[in-house]
């Protein structure tokens, strides 16, 4: 049986069904989360997707971060469970302090959407083992609050322990301190990422295919587990 | 009934992009002389009785875990009882 791996719906989500195409594309199960669901259905990983959850209103992710199945997935995130937060599922990951730092306001104001060149820095990650070192790719990027910010020690943190998961190739898009375009917590299941992998898993609809090793990768690591 | 008033500001360190963009605006409606604009958000709570005890230390919590954000806000807290 293949894995499965629960895409969460918040009211505002736009990309759960684009998110749960990559997950089939990759080989695996996508399972149906709603916010309310009081239980994780039984899930291997989960994929937060991005949009507008709760219209983000108050902060981005900040309301989400209270939705019923959120606590069950803070909890498994901290024994394991591998998460990735993609955009919005970012800022939700902040907002739950299941990674450091913050997404802000991108510093030009305007609300960007393009096929963005990035650096894998980290595939010590359990979405990133796919990779090469420093292998460059391309995704969409389209956000309108994606600028990353944290505290100068926890951007050394983050860099010393390898866990700055990919960076931004030539012109920051969004202000992202150092070209920040995604972390991971220390364990290495928590990656947030704001340009969108699961926009680029197939020739017909995407810039390229490059997004499909992030679904792979976790693949590997289940097996690899049980 | 108490009111609370909670305010939220990004913290001086974090840029200000809003804030920016308002500052220059001002500049151009004619208003000389601005040295900085942070943009920030007011919360306006009326409660039923006075605030106070654990009701008090709860609503400050909530100042910090929901109104605000830590790693990117400050927050203010008034109370009129």
């Amino acid at each position: 049986m293949s894995a499965r791996i629960g895409v969460v719906t918040f009211p505002g989500s736009l990309d759960d069904a684009d998110a749960a195409r990559a997950i089939r594309i990759a080989g695996a199960t996508p399972v149906a989360l709603w916010h309310g669901d009081a239980n994780l259905h039984d899930v291997d990983a989960v994929v937060l997707p991005g949009g507008f959850s709760y219209g983000d209103y108050l902060r981005c992710g900040a309301i989400a971060k209270f939705a019923p199945v959120m606590s069950l997935i803070i909890e498994k995130a901290q024994v394991g469970l591998p998460v990735l937060g993609i955009c919005n599922g970012f800022q939700i990951l902040c907002e739950s302090h299941l990674l450091p730092g913050a997404l802000t306001r991108n510093d030009h104001q305007h609300f960007i959407c393009v096929d963005q060149k990035l650096q894998i820095e980290s595939t010590q990650t359990l979405w990133t083992g796919d990779f090469l070192p420093g292998q460059e790719i391309v995704i969409p990027l389209k956000n309108g609050e994606g600028g990353y910010v944290a505290s100068e020690a926890t951007l050394d943190e983050l860099f010393a322990e390898n866990r700055v998961v990919a960076t931004y190739v030539g012109t920051n898009p969004n202000g992202s301190y150092r070209n920040i375009a995604g972390i991971s917590n220390k364990a290495g299941n928590v990656v947030g990422l704001m340009p969108h992998p699961e926009h680029a898993v197939e020739a017909l609809t995407g810039p390229t295919t490059d997004g499909i090793p992030f679904f792979t990768s976790v693949l590997k690591s289940l097996v690899g587990a049980s | 009934m108490a009111r609370v008033v909670v305010n939220v500001a990004l913290k001086p360190e974090i840029l200000d992009p809003q804030g920016r963009a308002v500052q220059g605006a001002l500049g151009r409606l004619g208003l000389s002389g601005v040295i900085d604009v942070r943009q920030g958000k007011q919360f306006i709570i009326d409660l039923e009785g006075e605030l106070e005890g654990d009701r008090a230390e709860l609503m400050d919590k909530l100042a910090g875990e929901l109104l605000s954000n830590p790693v990117i806000e400050d927050f203010t807290l008034t109370v009129e009882n």
